[in-house]
C-alpha cells in the first residue's frame, strides 16, 4: 500500500514504530498531487512555504500529528495567498493565521496546499470556482459536490490524508458523501471560526474531511475548542473524542425524520440508508419515526438568512484595501462608486453576484420583516423541532443527499435544482446542531452515498460512537479510488 | 406674520479614552503616524472576527447612569451597512433597536427661570470609522485606520431644544457630566465629541414637526450655536416667503458662516439593519449593573447642591469651582485646612484659575497644595504679605516649585507694617505730590487713595496699605 492512501492514525503507528517519517509521507503525498492534480483539480494551488514540522529549526507546538493537510481556500493561512476560489481576492495574503491553522502547525500539521471550492462556498458542486471545476475522484465527468469539493476530492483521490473544509448548508458533508470519505459539520461554536473568511456568520462551522471515522476525531481533536478571539465560539469542555470510538450502540435510540424520505430521494440512495440503519438495528440500536414538522422550509429559510449574511459579509471586497482593484472605464457616478461598481463587478462570479442581490433585497427596508425576520423565526422552529426530537432522541439519521454525485454542468443553469441537493444538510447549520456524513454503500454505476447522523448540540461523541459502530461493521471505507 | 418656534435635536458622537478599541486589542490613541494602530480585526481584513472590549460597555451603562436612563442589559450589536473607503468592513457595527440605553433626561440652567429638563431618547455604542485624507501632491484620498474601531457612545436627544443657546447648553453640561466620568477627553477638536444637529421651525402652537434639515461638521459648540442660528433664520426666511424647505443634510462652513446642501432625503442610505451574527447577544448582570451603580463618581449638579449647603458658598462661585472635577477636590481640601472659605473661593476661581489658564495646565499637573493656599490666606490676614505680593508669591511657587515661606524669605517680600519706615516712606510721597496734598486739605478725601497707591508703588507692593491709609488720614487730621 503507498503511504499517502493510508490514514492518518495508521501514519501515526508506522511513525511510531519507525516504519516511515513524516518527510517521506509528505513527499508521496506531493507526489500524489502531481500525478492526479491535473485530472482531479482539487488543488488551487500549492503551499509556498513548507511545513514547519520539517524545517530544522525546531517548530514550536507538541506536534504529535505530522500529517499531510489539505485546507479549503476559505481559511486564512499566514503569508500563503487565500482567495475564496474568487478573483476579487487574487493576491490577498493574509497577515495572520486562522485559530484552526494555528492549531494544526503547533500539532505538527503540513499543509500541502489550498483547495478548490465554489467561490466564497457559494454552491453545491465546487464549479463555481474562478479557476474551473474540481472532478469527482470516483467519476472525472461528476461532480465532487460543493463547496468543499477540493477538499473531499483531495481526500478521496489520496492527494492528502485529511483536510479541512467549512459547512454552512452542507459544504462538508455533501462533498463528503459524493466523494466517500468522512466529513463532520461540527456543532455551532465547537470549533474557532477566527481566519475563516466568512460566507454566514450564523452558520459557517469549519470541519474535518478525513478517510475514516477515527481520523474524524482525531482531526477534530486538534482543531476544537474554545478561542477568546471568536465570540460565537463556545467555552465548553472539548472531549477527547477517539474515546468515542467504541462499537456499542446497544440501546441507543435514534429517529429517522418521515419528512426526509420523499419524492426525489434517489432509490439506490433510500436503500443504501436503509441497509444501514439495518446495520445499527442489528447492533443494537432502536429505530423509530420522528416528526420534524418545519423540515419543508428550511432550504427556503436558509437561502434568505445565508445570502442576507453574505451580503453584508462581501462588502469588504471593495478595492480599496486588499485584492483585485479594478478602473472604471469611464466617470459615471463618482471616481469612488465607480471603483466600486467596476470591481466587484470584474471579481465576483455569477452566482456570487445572485446571492449578493438576494441577500441585499431580503434586508431593504420595507421586506426585512416578510424575508429576514419571518427567517429568524422559522429558524427557531426548525430548531425547537430538533429539541423537542432530541428529547426522545440520541441521534436522528438521514440520506446526507437525495441523490449521488451528479454530472458537471448537469445542474449550473439551474440554481434552484443545484440549492435543492442540499436539503437533508441544511437543517443542521440552521439548528446549529453536529452532523457527520459517512460511507454507506455506492451506487451501481460506483459513485458513493452518504449517510447522515445528526446529534444533540456538543454532543459530537454520539456521532463518532454510532458513525465509529457502523463503519466497523461494514467495509465501504476501505473502498478505494482507482485511476 | 406668525411667531414661530425652533425645535431641536442633538446627536453627540463620544469617543471613550479606554486603553484598547471597542472590538480588539489595538491601542485606542489619537495622534499617532497613520495606520500603525490596526490589526486584522479593526482593519476588517477577510476572516477576522470583533470581540467585545468589555470595558467600553461598563463606561456606556455609567454614561447612561449618569444621565438617568434606562439601561438595556440585553447588549445585542447589528450592522448598519453602507460603503465609504474609511469603513474597512462596509459595514458598521452598531446598535439598533436595542440600544444600550434609553429614556434618558439631564437638566439645563435657563436664563431665566427654573433649569430645563432635556429628555435623552437613547444612547448606543459603536465603533468609529478611519479618516479620509486628501492628498493634494497626488490628487488622491488616502485611508488612516488608526481611528478604525474606536468606541462610540451615540446620545441622542428628544427634540426638546427650543433655541440654540439651549442646545449651546445641553452640550456644556452634558461635556461636563462626562468629564466628571472621566470616560472621554471631550475634546472637540480631536474629535472625541462630536455633535450632529437636526433643526425643523414650527408656527408656535402647533403640535406637529416642520421638515427638519440635518446639520454636520460643526467642530466646536460655538459652532453648534451659530450653526443653528443661522439655519433656523434660513427656515423662517423660506417659511415666510412660502418656500418650501428641504428634507436635507446640510454641512456647517466655519469660514462662509453657512450651511450648504451636502446630500437630500432621496439620496439617503437604506442601512439595512440586521442583527451583529459575529457578537452573540448577552445580558449583563444584576450584580454588576449594581457594582457600575456604586462606582459613579458625584455628578456636578450633586456638588453644586452639595457646596451650597455644606460650604455655604455663593452660587455664582459654586458654578465655577464645579467646572472643574479636580480643583472642585481640590477645593474642599482647602475647606478641611480653614474656615476662611470665602477666601479659599476667592484664591481659587481668581489668581489660581487665571494661572490655570495662562499655563493650560490641570490643577493636578501643578505643585501647588491646599497647604500652600491656606498659607497664602494666613500670610495675607496675619499682614505679613499684601494681597498683590501674595499673587506674585503664587506665581512664583509655580515657577519655581520652592515653598511659599523660602519664596517670601528669599526674595525679601514681607510686607512692611512697622510704623516708622511706613512714616518715612509717606514723608517722601507727600513731598514729591505737593497737589494732591493740597487738594486733601481742602476736603477731598479720596485723593488719600492716590497717597496710598504712590506708597505701594515705592514699596514694590511690601506696604500693608491698610496702615499707610490709617498714617496718612492721622496726619492731616493731626496737622
Amino acid at each position: 500500500m503507498k503511504l499517502n492512501e493510508l490514514t492518518a492514525h495508521e501514519l501515526l503507528d508506522l511513525y511510531k514504530s519507525k516504519t516511515t517519517t513524516p518527510q517521506t509521507v509528505y513527499e508521496e503525498v506531493c507526489k500524489a498531487v502531481n500525478q492526479l492534480d491535473s485530472k482531479v483539480q482539487a488543488y488551487l494551488r500549492l503551499a509556498k512555504n513548507k511545513p514547519q514540522s520539517l524545517s530544522p529549526s525546531s517548530p514550536t507546538g507538541d506536534q504529535k500529528f505530522p500529517i499531510p493537510i489539505a485546507i479549503k481556500d476559505n481559511i486564512c493561512i499566514k503569508n500563503e495567498e487565500v482567495t475564496c476560489a474568487s478573483c476579487i481576492l487574487k493576491g490577498f495574503h493574509p497577515p495572520y493565521d486562522a485559530t484552526v491553522i494555528e492549531r494544526i502547525k503547533k500539532a505538527g500539521g503540513m499543509i500541502v496546499g489550498q483547495a478548490n471550492m465554489d467561490e466564497f462556498a457559494f454552491g453545491s458542486s465546487t464549479e463555481n470556482s474562478s479557476s474551473g471545476a474540481t472532478r469527482n475522484p470516483w467519476n472525472l465527468n461528476c461532480v465532487p459536490g460543493g463547496s468543499s469539493g477540493g477538499s473531499a476530492a483531495a481526500v478521496a483521490a489520496h492527494e492528502t490524508i485529511w483536510a479541512l473544509g467549512s459547512d454552512t448548508g452542507g459544504s462538508i458533508r455533501q462533498p463528503a458523501a459524493f466523494c466517500g470519505v468522512v466529513g463532520l459539520k461540527p456543532t455551532y461554536g465547537r470549533v474557532s471560526r477566527y481566519g475563516l473568511i466568512a460566507f454566514a456568520s450564523s452558520l459557517d462551522q469549519i470541519g474535518p474531511l478525513t478517510k475514516d471515522v477515527t481520523d474524524n476525531a482525531l482531526l477534530l481533536n486538534i482543531i476544537a475548542g474554545y478561542d477568546e478571539r471568536d465570540s460565537t465560539c463556545a467555552d465548553v469542555a472539548v472531549a477527547d473524542y477517539t474515546k468515542s470510538l467504541v462499537k456499542d450502540v446497544q440501546g441507543f435510540k435514534i429517529g429517522i425524520p418521515k419528512e426526509y424520505f420523499i419524492a426525489g430521494l434517489d432509490r439506490e440512495v433510500k436503500s443504501a440508508v436503509e441497509e444501514a440503519i439495518a446495520v445499527l438495528k442489528k447492533l443494537g440500536a432502536e429505530f423509530k419515526e420522528v416528526s420534524l414538522p418545519h423540515t419543508e422550509y428550511a432550504v427556503a429559510t436558509y437561502y434568505i438568512l445565508a445570502t442576507a449574511e453574505a451580503s453584508s459579509n462581501l462588502a469588504r471586497f471593495d478595492g480599496v484595501q486588499f485584492g483585485l482593484r479594478s478602473t472604471p472605464a469611464a466617470v459615471r457616478r463618482s471616481p469612488i462608486v465607480d471603483m466600486y461598481e467596476a470591481t466587484r463587478d470584474a471579481g465576483f462570479g455569477q452566482e456570487a453576484k445572485r446571492r449578493i442581490m438576494l441577500g441585499t433585497y431580503s434586508l431593504s427596508s420595507g421586506y426585512y420583516d416578510a424575508y429576514y425576520l419571518r427567517g429568524q423565526q422559522v429558524r427557531t422552529l426548525i430548531k425547537r423541532d430538533f429539541d423537542e426530537a432530541f428529547k426522545e432522541f440520541d441521534a436522528i439519521i438521514t440520506p446526507t443527499a437525495p441523490t449521488t454525485a451528479f454530472k458537471l454542468g448537469e445542474k449550473t443553469d439551474d440554481p434552484l435544482a443545484m440549492y435543492l441537493s442540499d436539503i437533508y444538510t441544511i437543517s443542521a447549520n440552521l439548528a446549529g446542531i453536529p452532523a457527520i456524513s459517512l460511507p454507506c454503500g455506492f451506487s451501481q454505476n460506483g459513485l458513493p452515498i452518504g449517510l447522515q447522523i445528526l446529534g444533540k448540540p456538543f454532543d459530537e461523541q454520539m456521532l463518532f460512537r454510532m458513525a465509529y459502530s457502523y463503519e466497523q461493521s461494514t467495509s465501504w471505507h476501505k473502498r478505494k479510488v482507482a485511476f | 406674520m406668525p411667531e414661530f418656534e425652533t425645535v431641536i435635536g442633538l446627536e453627540v458622537h463620544l469617543q471613550f479614552n479606554t486603553a484598547t478599541k471597542i472590538f480588539c486589542g489595538c491601542a485606542n490613541f489619537f495622534g499617532k503616524d497613520p495606520n500603525t494602530l490596526t490589526c486584522p480585526v479593526c482593519l476588517g481584513l477577510p476572516g477576522s472576527l470583533p470581540v467585545l472590549n468589555k470595558k467600553v460597555l461598563l463606561y456606556a451603562i455609567k454614561v447612561a447612569m449618569a444621565l438617568n436612563c434606562q439601561i438595556n442589559p440585553y447588549i445585542k450589536f447589528d450592522r448598519k451597512n453602507y460603503y465609504y473607503p474609511d469603513l474597512p468592513k462596509g459595514y458598521q457595527i452598531s446598535q439598533y433597536d436595542f440600544p444600550v440605553a434609553y429614556n434618558g433626561w439631564i437638566m439645563i440652567p435657563m436664563t431665566e427661570g427654573p433649569d430645563k429638563k432635556i429628555h435623552i431618547k437613547r444612547a448606543h455604542l459603536e465603533e468609529d470609522a478611519g479618516k479620509l485624507i486628501h492628498d493634494p501632491a497626488t490628487n488622491s484620498s488616502l485611508v488612516d485606520y488608526n481611528r478604525t474601531g474606536t468606541p462610540l457612545l451615540e446620545i441622542v436627544t428628544a427634540p426638546d431644544l427650543r433655541c440654540a443657546q439651549e442646545a449651546y447648553d445641553y452640550l456644556t453640561t452634558l461635556k461636563l457630566i462626562l468629564q466628571y466620568l472621566h470616560v472621554s477627553d471631550c475634546d472637540m477638536e480631536k474629535g472625541s465629541l462630536r455633535c450632529d444637529a437636526n433643526i425643523s421651525i414650527r408656527e408656535k402652537g402647533d403640535g406637529r414637526f416642520g421638515t427638519k434639515t440635518e446639520i454636520k461638521n460643526m467642530n466646536s459648540f460655538r459652532a453648534v450655536k451659530a450653526a443653528l442660528q443661522f439655519e433656523a433664520n434660513r427656515h423662517q426666511k423660506l417659511l415666510s416667503s412660502h418656500q418650501r424647505i428641504i428634507q436635507e443634510t446640510r454641512l456647517w462652513n466655519e469660514e462662509k458662516a453657512m450651511t450648504i446642501s451636502m446630500r437630500s432625503k432621496e439620496e439617503a442610505h437604506d442601512y439595512r439593519y440586521f442583527p451583529e451574527p459575529d457578537l452573540v447577544p448577552f445580558v449583563v448582570d444584576e450584580k454588576t449593573l449594581t457594582q457600575i451603580k456604586a462606582s459613579l463618581p458625584e455628578l456636578p449638579q450633586e456638588k453644586f447642591g452639595r457646596f451650597l449647603n455644606e460650604y455655604k458658598i455663593s452660587g455664582y462661585d459654586a458654578q465655577i469651582i464645579i467646572q472643574d472635577p479636580e480643583l472642585s477636590l481640590f477645593f474642599e481640601k482647602c475647606c478641611q485646612l480653614t474656615r476662611e472659605i470665602k477666601k479659599v473661593c476667592n484664591w481659587l476661581i481668581g489668581p489660581l484659575l487665571q494661572e490655570l489658564h495662562t499655563r493650560k495646565a490641570a490643577i493636578t499637573q501643578l505643585s501647588l497644595t491646599p497647604d500652600d493656599v491656606v498659607n497664602l490666606i494666613k500670610k495675607v490676614d496675619s499682614g505679613i504679605l499684601s494681597n498683590l505680593v501674595a499673587k506674585d508669591v503664587l506665581k512664583l511657587k509655580l515657577d519655581t516649585g520652592q515653598s511659599i515661606d523660602t519664596i517670601i524669605i528669599e526674595q525679601g517680600l514681607t510686607q512692611v507694617s512697622d510704623d516708622g519706615t511706613l512714616e518715612k516712606i509717606i514723608a517722601e510721597i507727600l513731598g514729591e505730590n505737593d497737589r494732591v496734598v493740597e487738594q486733601i486739605k481742602q476736603g477731598k478725601e479720596s485723593a488719600i487713595v492716590f497717597l496710598v497707591g504712590q506708597a505701594m508703588k515705592k514699596t514694590q507692593g511690601k506696604a500693608n496699605p491698610k496702615k499707610i491709609g490709617e498714617l496718612i488720614k492721622r496726619r492731616f487730621q493731626n496737622g
